[in-house]
């Protein structure tokens, strides 16, 4: 698994083109996340792909040569955090609820809403840990679920910043 | 200056130096139409839109600027699909502009809406749809720029027909190119320049691989100096032919599926491959884990995602091909390579005598024979456009190209009918120049309905069609792979000449060897486009051969004799 940041133009038909670009390619995406960034022009990507070193070269590098991306970087070998949000709604009944609680609490998850028959839950953390919670919340039921998708980041003074400066070029 | 959206088009073009525009009108485009009659813009009107791609492209490719083409919404625009990809896989920076339904119509599958720039996305180095007259001249300058800067390639520029109507202020200044700001890269570092210094100034079986890249980036005199600095023989993709003079004794020719053996041996033998402008294509390389086992390789190259694509590389010189040799170039040793030039030599064996030239005529004509003619009776000087198959690499064999852009032919995708109307979009380019097609009987059918273009446009250019009554290349693999299993190959056309005759142009049927020679001077000599029907050897197959996937040093060689001799309906 290969983990890309990549900073694009938010603009439509963007995402249709990072995506087409990882479909050309034949490689596998596992999840995309896009969101915006402090500056309302640009989105930052978060890809998380199938494939091996040389695959997320070939993706990074031609991603680059989009006119739209700005910047494409593989992060998987350097030291960097991944997140991941889960929100997962299980059955709950007055008999299990403590329990449920219990196993909520050592997951560091918080209960956002609370109905006769479930609840949900809110977790965030590594795709591990949410892959835990969910195993020893299976027994209970699990009646749906939403992830966000991995968003990443470089650690402390590895800064992935985009290109900002408005290039004006009057080459033609 | 308040003007409509055509006409904005229309002026920016012609600010952009455009002369020639190659496209065929329809509802959607109208507005441009109308423009296009009061502007400065000459219109050259196709048969089929798939044509105006490969004549923008035929334009760009012999003038190294950028090809414009044009055409509707819906069946105008998916025409262009072809040529677009072609243009793509090769590089070629032209620019394609299709009219679109009014943008309160879109994604309501009007007549003649087509989601074009959702179809040609992969096909294209960028595309755009322009919704607002306003949009326009921004979005023409930065197509232009795109095209044809960094690695080439074709642009779309999707216009609204309301875009087209609305009146807006023309303002070129402020509409000068606004493209989003790329991460500046460091394209390679010290260590890596030094070590591609090392591996050259210590190599000992050296070989450069030369590709387009270096004719794209306009490299041809700083390239000849390094070559002849190291003393480094050249082998040349398909496209790269033209990038050095073919006369020169430490060129090559051309490498891969069809090269000369012992260029591929050579290529197999070498301690050093310098790859230039190319991108180590499965035509060039046969089996990859056989390929050049022996030699390190340096890539010097524009495109970044090229680099270990295909074939890892020791030393990766990231950026155009020009700037790059010209660093390298203080840094190389003068070398003389006289024992590797000497082997090299000694690898040519019998190769000219196994060669169709040298064999006594036997009353039969050869493909061989009649590209060898058309190269010696140019002097070396046309422009060859070619189409895809045995034609093809016959040319890129008997064809001895001394000058860059000189040999024009879809390498990439191998398109089929691109020959008849990239060369009239070359002649477009290069008005003063002897511009020849060269096709097989399958491809010119493909696309013969330029015929007309030609006509009407009151162009010269020479097509000689090599007629071997199959669609030859194919029949060849059926051959060699499918044991002579000649199925949907053999091919019924109609009589060329006669069918030149009913456009309007000179056409003329050669059966023999002897006539050949007359026929192209008396064609050279002629103010009008002539069309040649040579009826040559049905069976001949194009040698030697790598079979696709097989490895470069098992080679399929032409037989010594006897030579294929199937009787051609006269």
């Amino acid at each position: 698994m290969q983990t890309i940041v990549a900073y694009v133009e938010n603009k439509p038909g963007v995402l249709n083109r990072v995506a087409s670009l990882a479909r050309r390619l034949a490689i596998n995406i596992d999840s995309l996340t896009v969101g915006p960034t402090e500056n309302e022009a640009i989105a930052r990507m978060t890809i998380v792909a199938h494939t091996d070193e040389k695959g997320a070269h070939r993706l990074e590098s031609s991603l680059e040569k989009l006119v739209d991306v700005r910047l494409a970087e593989n992060i998987t070998e350097r030291a960097s955090l991944e997140r991941d949000l889960a929100l997962i709604k299980v059955l709950a009944d007055q008999a299990n609820r403590p329990h449920l609680m219990e196993l909520i609490k050592v997951f560091r998850g918080r209960v956002i809403d609370v109905a006769p028959e479930s609840l949900i839950i809110e977790i965030s953390g590594t795709v591990d840990k949410i892959d835990g919670l969910l195993e020893v919340l299976r027994p209970f039921g699990v009646l749906e679920m939403a992830r966000s998708g991995r968003i990443a980041m470089t650690r402390g003074g590895d800064l992935l910043r985009p290109p900002v400066d408005e290039q004006v070029v009057t080459a033609a | 200056m308040k003007l409509t959206g055509a006409q904005i088009l229309c002026e920016s073009l012609t600010k952009l130096g455009v002369h020639d525009i190659f496209g065929y009108p329809g509802g959607a485009i109208l507005p441009v139409y109308d423009a296009l009659g009061s502007s400065k813009l000459h219109h050259v009107l196709v048969r089929h839109e798939q044509g105006a791609t490969h004549m923008a492209d035929g334009y760009a490719r012999a003038s190294g600027g950028v090809g414009v083409a044009m055409a509707t919404s819906g069946p105008g625009a998916t025409n262009m699909v072809t040529g677009i990809a072609t243009a793509m896989l090769d590089s070629s920076p032209v620019v394609c502009i299709t009219g679109q339904v009014s943008s309160k119509l879109l994604g309501s599958d009007a007549f003649q809406e087509i989601d074009i720039t959702g179809i040609t996305m992969p096909i294209t180095k960028h595309n755009v749809i322009v919704t607002r007259a306003e949009d326009i001249a921004r979005a023409v300058r930065e197509a232009f720029l795109i095209a044809n800067s960094g690695r080439p390639g074709p642009v779309l520029i999707d216009i609204t027909k309301d875009a087209q109507q609305a009146i807006a202020e023309f303002d070129w200044d402020a509409a000068a190119p606004k493209l989003p700001p790329k991460r500046a890269r460091v394209n390679y570092d010290q260590a890596e320049f030094d070590r591609a210094v090392a591996l050259l100034n210590s190599a000992k079986r050296p070989i450069i691989l030369a590709g387009r890249g270096i004719m794209l980036s306009g490299a041809m005199r700083v390239f000849d100096k390094f070559v002849r600095t190291a003393n480094i023989p050249v082998a040349m993709t398909l496209l790269g032919i033209g990038c050095f003079p073919a006369s020169d004794p430490l060129n090559l020719g051309m490498m891969g599926m069809h090269g000369e053996a012992w260029v591929n041996t050579a290529i197999q033998e070498a301690d050093l491959l310098i790859a230039i402008g190319m991108r180590f294509d499965d035509r060039v390389t046969g089996d990859l884990r056989t390929y050049a086992k022996n030699a390190r390789k340096i890539h010097i190259e524009v495109d970044r995602s090229e680099i270990n694509k295909n074939v890892p590389v020791d030393s990766a010189l990231i950026g155009d091909a020009g700037e790059t040799l010209a660093k390298l170039l203080p840094a190389v040793n003068v070398r003389e390579h006289g024992d590797w030039l000497a082997h090299i030599k000694e690898l040519r064996g019998d190769s000219a005598v196994r060669d169709i030239q040298s064999l006594p005529d036997n009353g039969h004509l050869y493909a061989a024979h009649v590209i060898n003619d058309i190269w010696k009776e140019t002097h070396g000087e046309a422009i060859v456009v070619t189409d895809v198959g045995q034609h093809q690499m016959w040319e890129a064999q008997y064809y001895h190209h001394e000058k860059p852009r000189s040999l024009i032919t879809s390498g990439g995708l191998g398109t089929m009918g691109f020959a008849l109307p990239a060369a009239i979009g070359a002649k477009f380019a290069r008005p003063e120049a002897d511009v020849w097609v060269v096709v097989g009987d399958g491809g010119f059918q493909m696309t013969m309905c330029e015929l007309a273009t030609i006509v009407q446009e009151k162009i010269k250019i020479n097509i000689a069609i090599i007629n071997n009554g199959f669609l030859g290349m194919v029949r060849q693999w059926q051959e060699f792979f499918y044991d002579k299993r000649y199925v949907a190959t053999p091919l019924v056309a109609p009589d060329f000449a006669a069918l030149a005759n009913a456009f309007g142009i000179r056409g003329e049927r050669i059966s023999s060897r002897a006539e050949v020679a007359p026929a192209i001077r008396a064609a050279r000599a002629s103010k009008e486009t002539t069309l040649f029907d040579f009826r040559v050897e049905q069976e001949d197959s194009v040698y030697p051969m790598v079979a696709a996937g097989a490895s470069l040093s098992d080679m399929i060689r032409r037989p010594s004799s006897p030579l294929v001799e199937t009787a051609t309906e006269p």
